[in-house]
């Protein structure tokens, strides 16, 4: 298993505003990674280098171990798929998925052999010969990929795929497209800045801001140690809450406000003594009691109570700052009542202020 | 079961369905009234410039010119077309039409051809200065031609064009070139940039994308520009007049000299006949795709 995708140093300016700052990414083959991060950070601009539809300023890219830095799109064995699907609205369905064979000139019964099995994969046989106009748009998101797939390539490019669908339909594409990443193997880049599709799809996740990857890591390590406070705070939903302090008796203890948290069990590096230091509880890291419990604890108020159904978030306040906790439905509890919380320090992360690095 | 029945037979005698519409309210006689005595204004002239087409001379001379002719007679229409002077020339307008058509249709083909590539290249090849190339092109539609009539004779002369019909050929297409290139670079912006993409990891080239991809959907900005270069370019007279030389008149020069031409008695009917012959081509360009046109300007309106 060699890298599928290999990017060296790439820089990428428009003008004087960088875009991309020497970049290095390696993909394994029949890996799927995401491009994670909020909008403008870069990911689109990444996967466009890749797919050499935007000249890169400087570094290399390397595609199956060869460098595709200076090819044309086409010839760098790739397939993509854009999130307003561009098919081409005067063409079949048919017509759409053979454009790209017959600008390569492959043989008509290649063609039709390609076809059949990409239609059959994606089970659109009874809308080959339909315009895209006929089509509704999980339809069309399907022949869009189609359009990937019969170009029979190694590497797969998502383009926020997923995002003109609604949530009904995004839910089941986004299963079928793993389905179809374990079925072929292929090797899938993928952007999006929904991280439910990035926790779920991805083997590896690249948490990106300012043109910069961030964490590159699977989704579980990505969730439980965030490599910094962005990414803590960009991955989960709600927020981790974020506790600020200062670190004692060598950074044994976490004095927050007048309360003292004891850091025992922490699973990270050295905590030593800091001035400045924030602790990362996630909502569902934290119970709630009447009484305060045997472990590292912090008393709060309960202001709002939001079911969601399933499970409920109790918005609390402890001091002048603001904490959300993950309860069960049965856990609810009115406003203005004065618990507990129990943080489990074994899943909270410690970032040093100044740095903003996990410690 | 009872008490939804009762209230069902009560909601059913009040009003239901559709609100009527009276067709004679004020509201009504005021719009249709105003746009009547305005459609009356305009279709006025027409309809004098036909009749007096139909008169002959001594029904002319009696000066009713609202009124349709007693006696109907083609005879203006033939002299206008085949016989009337110009000078030494008395082959009427047919001359002209002809040099007209000879000018037109090159002229419209190679502009439109022309720049809608640049319109393509502008928006989706981008290159380094583009922008200021489309500036400066831009630019070139706000000086006023009289200003560039001088110095064209010149260049025209230098490239041993100037009085032929090849001349006001390139002429033309250059005038053409800065708001036909707005206006085919607008409507390819609209078309959204991934389809462009998609067609570059697809394999296509510069002309692979700009024959199979672009020009498929863009119908409608053809025939805008279709519209404007034919009028456009039919209707121009001071070109015509500067560049070339009397056997090569366009029809709106020969126009100009037939009904402007003092031997004699004013035909009107004539002069009325020839006017109307002339105006015929973008009137017919009009009628034919008017729909398309309104379409197509719409569609380029809403971006760029």
């Amino acid at each position: 298993m060699g890298n599928s995708i290999e990017v060296k140093d790439l820089t990428l300016n428009f003008g004087s505003v960088s875009v991309l700052k020497n970049m290095n990414l390696d993909v394994q083959e029949g890996e799927f990674v995401v491009l994670l991060g909020p909008s403008g950070c870069g990911k689109s601009t990444l996967l466009n280098c890749l797919a050499g539809l935007l000249d890169i300023t400087d570094g290399q890219i390397w595609i199956k171990g060869k460098n595709v830095t200076w090819s044309e799109p086409s010839e760098r064995g790739i397939g993509m798929v854009f999130q307003s699907y561009a098919l081409y609205p005067q063409m079949t369905v048919r017509g759409n998925l053979s454009f790209g064979l017959k600008n390569a000139k492959v043989p008509q019964p290649e063609i039709d052999k390609r076809i059949a099995r990409a239609a059959e994969i994606l089970q659109i046989q009874p809308l080959l010969d339909r315009k895209p106009a006929a089509l509704s748009g999980g339809q069309r998101q399907r022949v869009a990929i189609g359009r990937a797939l019969v170009r029979d390539v190694d590497v797969f490019l998502f383009d926020e795929p997923l995002s003109n669908l609604d949530a009904k339909l995004r839910s089941e594409l986004r299963v079928e497209i793993k389905r179809l990443h374990n079925q072929l193997g292929n090797t899938m880049v993928y952007v999006t800045h929904d991280q439910i599709e990035a926790l779920t799809l991805a083997d590896r996740i690249a948490v990106m801001k300012g043109g910069v990857i961030q964490q590159l890591a699977g989704p579980q390590e990505i969730y439980n140690r965030p490599s910094n406070l962005f990414v803590a705070g960009f991955i989960g939903s709600p927020s981790m809450n974020f506790l600020p302090g200062k670190t004692v008796d060598g950074g044994k203890a976490l004095v927050f406000g007048d309360q003292r948290i004891d850091l025992a069990g922490y699973d990270g590096g050295t905590v030593l003594e800091r001035d400045q230091a924030i602790l990362g509880v996630r909502p569902e890291h934290i119970t709630v009691s009447a009484s305060a419990p045997a472990g590292p604890s912090i008393p709060a108020v309960v202001e709002i109570d939001e079911n969601l159904g399933a499970d409920s978030l109790l918005w609390l306040k402890a001091g002048a700052k603001d904490i959300c906790v993950r309860v069960p439905v049965e856990g609810r509890l009115p406003a203005g009542t004065k618990v507990h919380l129990g943080l489990d320090i074994a899943k909270a992360s410690l970032f040093d202020t100044k740095t903003e690095q996990r410690i | 079961m009872a008490d939804a029945s009762m209230s069902g037979s009560l909601a059913m005698t009040g009003p239901r369905g559709a609100k009527p519409k009276r067709a004679l309210n004020p509201r009504n006689i005021m719009l249709y009234g105003i746009l009547l005595l305005v459609c009356l204004y305009y279709i006025l002239p027409l309809w004098v410039m036909i009749m007096t087409s139909l008169k002959g001379m001594p029904e002319v001379r009696l000066g009713n010119i609202f009124a349709p002719p007693v006696e109907i007679t083609f005879e203006p229409w033939v002299k206008a077309w085949a016989t009337a002077c110009t000078g030494l020339n008395c082959d009427g307008l047919s001359r002209g039409f002809w040099n007209s058509v000879i000018i037109t249709v090159p002229s419209v083909i190679l502009s439109i051809i022309i720049a809608s590539v640049n319109g393509y290249a502008l928006i989706n090849w981008k290159f380094k200065g583009s922008e200021v190339f489309f500036t400066i092109l831009i630019f070139g539609s706000f000086i006023p031609y009289q200003i560039m009539l001088y110095p064209i004779v010149i260049l025209l002369r230098e490239a041993g064009l100037y009085g032929t019909l090849w001349g006001l050929v390139l002429v033309h297409t250059i005038f053409g070139m800065p708001i036909l290139t707005l206006l085919f670079r607008n409507y390819f912006s609209s078309i959204p940039e991934e389809l462009f993409k998609a067609a570059r990891v697809d394999g296509a080239g510069f002309w692979g994308i700009y024959f199979r991809i672009m020009l498929p959907m863009s119908l409608p900005i053809f025939v805008v520009a279709l519209i404007l270069q034919v009028t456009g370019i039919w209707n121009d007279f001071l070109f015509g007049v500067v560049y070339t030389k009397p056997d090569l008149y366009p029809m709106t020069v020969q126009l100009n000299n037939i009904v402007n031409s003092v031997q004699g008695v004013k035909e009107y009917n004539v002069n009325m006949a020839a006017t109307l012959l002339t105006g015929m081509v973008p009137l017919v360009v009009y009628f034919v795709s008017g729909k398309l046109f309104v379409r197509g300007i719409a569609a380029g309106a809403v971006k760029g």
